[in-house]
């Protein structure tokens, strides 16, 4: 059934419809729309769930870390400040392996405090051990709650699904929701293995030491490697049953024959499609790539893509501070590693909420990053570009 | 099927990697074979944790996770909404020290309280960070040497009182908080017990003294823990709902200097005027500590009528409100 739905108000459906039995949340500006709503389907016994209001994001993450433990499907949802108030825990749910699957409503960082959209929050949870989709719009919000799930307890590792705020928890888009019984065939029932159980005592969380610490973290590694196998299989059943994908790791768009790629993440993908739309008219040869699966980074996903291109774009809303672009970065690594010297340019903008207009992605695509364009964007309104062209 | 090791019942089996005399073992070992292997056991990052967890070993014989530092009180409230919703029955116990108590986890803890999980959380109160090092935390009394609160020309160690943590906890006003000790087992059996009837969030503060922390011999852990006591140091209680419903009493007060003196702890106290001053100080906070409990009462009366009737309702609150209403308290 198609309904407008706010991005908030999609997310909260699709948890519902994935039956989670304990969700715990704290407050935090632009996400709490999506749990005040499942707040009132617990509310109205409409999800037969625990709805628990933790003291802390901190504590919220804790609670649905104790309760994935002890066998039942978590949810919670936070943004920015409240983030980064999880880390500890997000990097233990990781090392645990527990199943969590968590929304992060994409919202700048402070200091200055700000409540809008950009990517630093959950780019930098990257070295965390989550798996990261980034969605473009409040139906693949709704649909990738549901592949998350299936995502995270085949692989035991915790799903992060990125939103961005406001611009897409707080704006309305047609959405179809499917039905129960669709997403109960889709998504099996919750099961744990390593559930906390009297019967079969087992120790969750004890102490390592040299000797084997690092065959753990390797194995975290090697499962989020095999993961992106998952994610692909999973979007490409989904598409079978619902007739719709995501896009699995990364989503091209026009790039048959293309010479300029821009690679972007997140909402702002609807203003790219139609500047290369618009670019193309004119004979251009651009085209565009979504990453929607940031961790684990799909080195061959791109690497594929963008083998033949002569030009690549890196448009992204963070900033490793001090050292540049953060996809950007890996992107070059990936690249370089794969034999392909392509330039990679490092384009930065929309932080705390700029808006990144068709007018300012065109400009991007037009101007080559060089130093000249550096110093014009020291002074442009809506976007910076960082530094140079990388030349191999 | 049921995977325990026949051979052996304890919940915290022997072959852990505690300090001869530890009292916190000592006191985990009483506490955890009294609620036994049915349960499911959240422990915080302490001393406990390290020494029953070693290097892919475990001591325990019950189902039991540690996360973090901060956040036990929040990993067992989603251990029981867990079990609640599923409908099972498990008992949950958060085994804590007295900095994942008093000062990292208070947060999380003040939330499971206040939210009415059906929680015990027992702190094994040894007052320091001793799993690092023996460094001060809000526990730690008045005028103790730790190795962040070093006695110097300017210093007689800690400058701050002990943190009055079963008030605070007490102060939610939760079903019940008690206070206990290694060396009353009896004390800390019925208290136990008492805790393991009542639904919702229960406390309990076992006063757990560190031979290595406190510097004393470590065959004298229950000598220790029995003279904290009997000097009024530390008053053996039980509030419920708020409201001090039990303390035993003393049948004489022991000078606290007969507890200083057998702790390194205290031993820059001793030969100095300004230790002097500290020993007078230490002596008046247990003065008043026995006053305000009535120890030395031998009539003095609990508000036990005062305190109301505990229920369960709802999904998950304990309240002392009509079955009708929805709220808690």
């Amino acid at each position: 059934m198609k309904q407008l739905l706010e991005g908030s108000q999609a997310v909260a459906e699709a948890v519902r419809l994935c039956r989670p039995q304990v969700v715990a949340a704290y407050p935090i500006t632009p996400q709490t729309h999506i749990i005040e709503r499942l707040a009132k389907h617990v509310a109205n016994g409409e999800l037969e769930a625990e709805f628990i209001n933790a003291e802390s994001e901190f504590g919220a993450a804790s609670i649905v870390l104790g309760a994935v433990a002890a066998g039942a499907r978590v949810f919670t949802a936070t943004a920015s400040q409240g983030l980064l108030l999880m880390t500890e825990v997000l990097f233990n749910i990781a090392g645990l392996r527990l199943p969590v699957v968590m929304v992060c409503a994409n919202r700048a960082v402070g200091a200055p405090i700000n409540i809008f959209s950009d990517h630093q929050d959950s780019m930098t949870l990257r070295d965390a051990g989550w798996i990261q989709l980034y969605v473009e719009s409040n139906q693949e919000a709704a649909d990738s709650i549901i592949q998350a799930y299936r995502i995270a307890e085949a692989c035991e590792l915790p799903v992060m699904v990125c939103i961005d705020g406001f611009l897409l928890t707080h704006t309305f888009e047609p959405v179809v929701l499917p039905s129960q019984v669709e997403v109960d065939s889709y998504l099996p029932a919750f099961q744990f293995a390593r559930s906390l159980d009297p019967a079969r005592p087992m120790t969750l969380g004890g102490g390592s030491e040299p000797d084997n610490y690092q065959e753990y973290r390797v194995a975290q590694h090697d499962a989020m490697e095999k993961s992106q196998a998952v994610v692909e299989a999973f979007d490409a059943d989904f598409e079978v049953q619902f007739g719709r994908a995501c896009g699995g790791l990364v989503q091209g768009y026009r790039l048959e024959e293309a010479q300029t790629v821009l690679l972007g993440m997140g909402s702002l993908m609807g203003a790219v499609y139609d500047v290369v739309d618009r670019l193309r008219d004119q004979g251009q040869a651009v085209g565009t790539l979504r990453l929607r699966c940031f961790r684990p980074f799909p080195v061959q996903a791109l690497v594929q893509h963008l083998s033949s291109v002569q030009r690549i774009i890196v448009l992204e809303k963070a900033i490793s501070i001090g050292a540049g672009g953060i996809v950007a970065t890996e992107l070059r690594a990936a690249l370089q590693q794969a034999g392909i010297m392509t330039p990679v340019e490092s384009v930065i903008g929309g932080l705390g909420g700029r808006d990144l207009t068709p007018e300012v992605i065109e400009e991007i695509f037009k101007e080559t990053a060089s130093s000249g364009i550096d110093v014009i964007n020291r002074f442009a309104p809506n976007h910076i570009i960082n530094g140079e062209a990388h030349h191999g | 099927m049921d995977k325990r090791d026949p051979f052996r019942h304890n919940v915290l089996t022997s072959g852990h990697r505690a300090c001869s005399g530890c009292g916190e073992a000592m006191a985990a070992r009483m506490v955890t074979d009294l609620i036994g292997p049915d349960a499911i056991y959240v422990n915080a990052t302490g001393c406990l944790q390290v020494f029953t967890t070693h290097n892919q070993q475990s001591a325990w014989q019950a189902p039991w996770i540690h996360s973090v530092f901060a956040n036990a009180a929040a990993v067992a409230s989603g251990v029981e909404a867990a079990l609640r919703v599923r409908g099972k029955e498990t008992p949950v116990v958060v085994q804590a020290g007295d900095g994942g108590t008093f000062d990292i986890g208070l947060q999380c803890l003040s939330g499971m309280i206040e939210r009415g999980h059906d929680v015990l959380f027992v702190c094994y109160d040894n007052e320091a960070y001793m799993n690092t090092g023996v460094q001060r935390s809000s526990s730690t009394p008045h005028a103790v040497r730790t190795t962040t609160s070093p006695p110097g020309r300017l210093s007689q160690g800690k400058h701050h009182l002990k943190k009055d943590v079963i008030s605070i906890i007490a102060a939610h006003h939760m079903p019940y908080a008690a206070t206990a000790t290694v060396a009353y087992f009896s004390d800390l059996k019925a208290k136990v017990e008492k805790a393991m009837t009542i639904k919702g969030p229960r406390f309990l503060q076992v006063l757990s003294p560190c031979p290595l922390g406190w510097e004393h011999d470590s065959a004298l852990t229950v000598t220790i823990s029995r003279l904290a006591v009997e000097t009024g140091l530390f008053p053996l209680v039980e509030l419920e709902h708020g409201e001090l419903t039990g303390a035993m009493r003393l049948t004489q007060q022991q000078p606290v200097e007969d507890y200083l003196r057998l702790q390194g702890r205290f031993r820059h106290l001793f030969g100095t005027k300004e230790g002097a001053v500290e020993i007078r100080h230490l002596q008046a906070l247990a003065d008043a500590r026995i006053r305000r409990y009535g120890l030395l009462e031998a009539d003095a009366e609990w508000n036990t009528e005062r305190v109301p009737q505990v229920k369960r309702h709802g999904h998950g609150g304990y309240a002392a409100a009509p079955e009708e209403s929805n709220n808690d308290l």
